[in-house]
């Protein structure tokens, strides 16, 4: 490509302690990790169970005050929640009180920046992009787990967030529908052209959506190294049958089998 | 590929495969009524074959023959007003009371902690104790029914209020948080509508409570009212007309009851279903 694409979220020497109230016990939790993403990019982060992937996602929200070092993003310091970036969290926490149209809405009737027809027409494309058109006035209860995590992620498009942060967003799916979402959110982010910062504890999943994947050493956390995936960009699901995709596969699973068997913890994923 | 979801077909309610009997549906309903109906009739029986004295235990014929008697001489609608003014305004000014206030109490901590071992105190008390208090306070009149209810009533819906409150789901304040919502926009947003399931299970219990509270009230002094019109009759062996006062309050509590338990399954959704 031509100019360098700005950097969207920076990343620099980030450490963060953590009280554990069921422990009774301050964990070290994060020990400097340096990151950067730039504009349009999806890095996904891998590593260990219980290694803080999760953590360092909540700080980047602002949810989580950082202990040392700094996250920009958009040149901004993070030091709370900002409409500049937006959470689809793991469990979809969709509120059962509202429709898919109101879950939507939540951010913009929060911001309330604009007027409510606005909000409503900015809800209802939302709704049509992830595929949900038809659907606008159902409760939550009413859809499958797929189509949760498609309002999900709506809800978080809706404020028109720079960064996108996606906490294990597809988890609790089944295998097929995870794979079939993985593709949709290809997608949705090509066409609303975000960045995306996506925590999985599934290789294959960070592989096929990313162009690099960051994995996590075993807590406290450091980056134990940035994988550049370099596969086509344009991903459909036949990618992951190639062999470099495999090979790719392979080196991610052994980095974390590492880090996995350094920390005494079993290789559980 | 298309951009239709791939599981649309889960989320349309599925049709009844095959319909089912009139038997298979209702089966419950229809055990229920059968029994009831069974027992009318052993109860109607009984008492006329002579098994049991119709002074001490009536029969179904003698319970309809009285309320007839009591719409025909029109006494009934008296003691059907003066209870019903009274479980309206108790309970009406539990629910003024109880929901604000647990609200309030649910939310601030300290509020709370302040408060909590008066409720706590008063909750655990029969309320029936403190009747002898009332009457000294508001005397044998209208006040007096209306304190008995409304402290009967108030305590369910206060407490379940404050529950309601305070067991809001971690990871809707989180999503809250997210979105940058202030203390207020949390409370508004997320406590208020999510403790809706739990305050209609309060506003059902209380009703049970008010139940209590009228007869309660009434049988210890009164002019009027259901339960007055009961123990004046059961002190004069009037057995048919104490019955009848049974069927009236346990049918209005019946109805009101399901009424209420109709709006919670409306919100059942809520509680169930949400969290995997």
């Amino acid at each position: 490509m031509d100019a360098p694409r700005p950097t969207k979220m920076a990343a620099t020497d980030v450490r963060l302690d953590y009280f554990n109230e069921r422990i009774g016990q301050t964990l070290h939790v994060l020990d400097g990790i340096d990151m950067t993403v730039t504009e349009g990019e999806l890095v996904s982060i891998v590593g260990p169970s219980g290694c803080g992937k999760s953590t360092f996602l909540a700080a980047v929200d602002g949810l989580i005050r950082v202990d040392g070092g700094e996250i920009k993003v958009s040149g901004q310091t993070v030091t709370k929640p900002g409409p500049d970036r937006a959470m689809v969290f793991q469990n979809d926490s969709l509120f059962p009180w509202r429709t898919v149209l109101q879950n939507v809405m939540y951010g913009l009737e929060l911001q309330q920046k604009m007027p409510k027809s606005a909000m409503i027409d900015r809800a209802r494309g939302l709704v049509e992009l992830v595929g949900l058109k038809g659907f606008a006035d159902h409760y939550p209860h009413e859809l499958s787990g797929g189509m949760r995590q498609r309002v999900n992620i709506a809800r978080a498009l809706a404020p028109d967030p720079d960064l996108l942060l996606l906490d294990e967003p597809f988890a609790a799916l089944d295998a097929q529908t995870r794979e079939f979402m993985q593709a949709e959110l290809l997608k949705i982010l090509e066409r609303t052209r975000k960045t995306a910062l996506f925590i999985t504890h599934q290789i294959d999943e960070a592989i096929f959506l990313s162009n690099r994947v960051a994995v996590f050493s075993a807590r406290p956390a450091k980056i134990k190294e940035m994988v550049t995936i370099d596969l086509p960009a344009a991903r459909n699901l036949t990618i992951k049958h190639q062999p470099r995709f495999r090979d790719l596969q392979e080196h991610i699973w052994r980095l974390i089998e590492e880090e996995s068997a350094r920390s005494g913890l079993m290789a559980t994923n | 590929m298309t951009s239709v979801p791939a599981d649309t077909s889960i989320a349309k309610p599925v049709a009844n495969p095959r319909a089912k009997s009139v038997w298979r549906k209702r089966e419950n309903f229809i055990l229920g009524a059968v029994a009831v109906a069974c027992f009318m009739i052993f109860w109607e029986a009984s008492v006329a074959l002579g098994w049991a004295k119709a002074l001490f235990v009536s029969s179904p014929s003698r319970i309809v023959k009285a309320l007839v008697a009591m719409i025909a001489d029109g006494s009934i609608w008296n003691h059907l007003a003066v209870s019903g003014m009274e479980f309206g305004i108790g309970y009406t000014l539990a629910v003024i009371v109880g929901i604000p206030l647990g609200i309030l109490m649910g939310w601030y901590r300290r509020l709370n902690a302040v408060l909590d071992p008066f409720v706590s105190a008063l909750y655990a008390t029969p309320r029936i104790a403190l009747v002898p208090l009332i009457i000294i306070w508001f005397g044998v009149d209208l006040a007096s029914k209306i304190a008995i209810i409304f402290l009967s009533t108030v305590f369910p819906i206060l407490v379940s209020t404050i529950t309601g409150v305070r067991t809001i789901d971690r990871d809707f304040i989180k999503v809250a948080r997210s979105f940058g919502a202030s203390d207020r926009q949390l409370f508004m947003t997320v406590a208020l509508p999510s403790s809706v399931p739990m305050l209609l299970t309060g506003l059902r219990l209380g009703l049970g409570h008010a139940l209590i509270g009228i007869v309660v009230g009434e049988m210890i002094g009164a002019q009027a009212g259901i339960g007055y019109m009961m123990s004046l009759a059961g002190a004069t062996f009037q057995t048919d007309k104490v019955m009848v006062g049974l069927v009236i309050i346990a049918g209005s509590g019946m109805l009101l009851t399901e009424v209420l338990r109709m709006i919670e399954r409306r919100y059942e959704s809520w509680r169930v279903d949400t969290r995997h």
